[in-house]
């Protein structure tokens, strides 16, 4: 009998815990002993759920996430529920930029600074501001690159801009839906500790894109040795915050697709920096061309350069 | 025009609005002899609040204003359609999609930050100061018929920058004070976003 109460108390320990992810604890029935074996994976389930606070790094995980649920009630065709997005300070998104600029080996983005409370006001602003960023940089420095030259006419290609603006947008928000499809689908296999809303994912992709604005400026420099050295300084900080923030989703996988997954990541943000290099800023061509033997020169020194 | 939007003859009451200075610009007629450095100052007062005086009208959510100078804004950047396969620069429409679409999504952004100022409201102190950055693009357009050279150049990027700070100081006036004060920067920088991008046009046109 004594057993009995004590896996009685058990319980109700295992049921106030465990109580959201799985309601069938409660109605495994007490009265029935042949249930004593079910019961050991009850206190299993509550310290795996004490390990998932101490991973994510926060006691009042449930609270907070209560305090989301009752955040965003409003339904989705009201202004109110968009307003729920735009809910940050100047602070807080100071603070998550900086947080992209320095990414922390061990802590993660999106529990550290996000905390549950995604917005979209960063990822839409750094977004806009990179398109232009990177137009205005790319056509700037094509001017100075072609500035000596009798022929050049200068064209401000604006068609440039809904090209950029195609291209960044969609990175931002196609990427991590594919991201998201792909670790919720991984998440029915194998049951992961750590998973992330789409727009938590969103909110990552659009801060770790910060670092290209300045960047792009800084490709205007006409020098093919400073640009590279710029997109692997830009890949590394963007890169690291990105695989920082991922692994903890994918770690409990597979080792081969965890570490696809996240090379897939990086490999992406590089195609992503180094296509808008291509792209929009022209070769540089050697510097000081002696401007009396024009042509065979610049075409010579056209070869060397691609 | 200025005394009729100042509540009539109350030199003792300090009114608490910018529009206290059109009563010291009344009060400057008072004396026929003025200094000049006076003179230039109160005339540079008056070139604000007439701005201020059309921005007033926003109080009634007046869109005719914007829609004539963003009309003449991209009027005056469009190419001739002589040289427009070869040429880069905006045409008719995307300079009006532009202003407009920027000014919707600056005047969303500022709803959705919790600002309580209205849409309508909002969509014309944006279009109102536009005004600046179209004076910019006229100045612009006569400097360009004279020699092309670094001074050319060198003389409008002066008036740009001169007219996209004006704008930039006028519109901001209006919209930081309608946010909560922890947002006012997330709230202003679209706006400054938004004219830089128009005067970037602006300066990069070439005919």
């Amino acid at each position: 009998m004594a057993a009995v109460d004590d896996l009685q108390f058990e319980e109700f320990g295992g049921t106030a815990t465990s109580l959201a992810a799985n309601p069938d604890a409660t109605t495994i029935s007490i009265e029935d002993p042949h249930e004593t074996p079910k019961h050991q994976p009850g206190p299993l389930r509550g310290s795996g759920r004490e390990e998932d606070d101490e991973l994510l790094g926060n006691d009042d995980s449930d609270k907070t996430e209560l305090l989301a649920g009752q955040k965003k009630s409003s339904p989705f065709w009201t202004f109110e529920y968009y307003q729920t997005f735009f809910d940050v300070d100047t602070y807080q998104v100071f603070d998550r930029i900086k947080g992209s600029l320095l990414p922390i080996p061990g802590k993660n983005f999106v529990r550290l600074y996000i905390r549950s409370n995604p917005d979209l006001y960063g990822p839409f602003w750094i977004c806009a501001t990179l398109v232009f960023a990177i137009a205005i940089s790319g056509n700037l420095s094509n001017f100075l690159i072609h500035l000596g030259e009798k022929t050049y006419h200068y064209v401000p290609e604006f068609r440039k801009v809904s090209i950029a603006a195609t291209i960044i947008y969609a990175y931002a928000w196609l990427v991590p839906l594919a991201l998201w499809g792909f670790l919720m689908w991984r998440n029915s296999k194998v049951m992961n500790i750590v998973s992330y809303s789409f727009l938590e994912i969103v909110c990552v992709y659009g801060y770790s894109l910060f670092i290209y604005i300045p960047t792009a400026i800084l490709w205007i420099i006409p020098q093919k040795a400073v640009r590279w050295i710029l997109v692997m300084i830009a890949l590394g900080i963007s890169g690291s915050v990105l695989a920082m923030t991922f692994w903890p989703a994918v770690r409990e996988d597979n080792r081969r697709i965890a570490l696809a997954t996240i090379v897939t990541i990086v490999l992406l943000h590089m195609l992503l920096s180094v296509g808008c290099l291509a792209y929009f800023f022209d070769a540089p061509e050697m510097d000081h061309l002696p401007t009396t033997t024009a042509t065979p020169n610049q075409t010579v020194a056209a070869a060397k350069s691609s | 025009m200025a005394e009729a939007a100042e509540s009539p003859g109350d030199p003792g009451t300090a009114s608490p609005r910018p529009l206290v200075s059109l009563g010291s610009a009344t009060k400057g007629t008072e004396g026929e002899a003025r200094v000049p450095p006076k003179e230039v100052r109160g005339r540079a007062r008056d070139l604000r609040d007439l701005l201020l005086i059309h921005l007033l009208s926003c109080l009634v959510g007046d869109l005719w204003g914007p829609l004539i100078l963003c009309v003449t804004l991209a009027l005056m950047l469009q190419r001739g359609s002589a040289d427009s396969e070869k040429d880069g620069g905006p045409q008719f429409a995307e300079v009006f999609v532009i202003v407009w679409f920027g000014a919707v999504t600056i005047t969303l952004n500022s709803k959705l930050l919790g600002g309580n100022i209205s849409f309508f409201q909002s969509l014309c102190v944006l279009g109102y100061c536009i005004l600046p950055l179209t004076v910019a693009m006229l100045i612009c357009r006569l400097v360009l018929l004279a020699k092309p050279g670094p001074v050319n150049f060198m003389v409008r990027l002066i008036v740009v920058i001169a007219m996209f700070a004006w704008s930039i100081v006028a519109s901001t006036a209006f919209l930081a004070d309608s946010q909560p004060p922890n947002r006012k920067a997330l709230a202003v920088y679209p706006v400054f976003l938004f004219y830089f991008v128009i005067s970037w046009m602006i300066l990069t046109f070439t005919p």
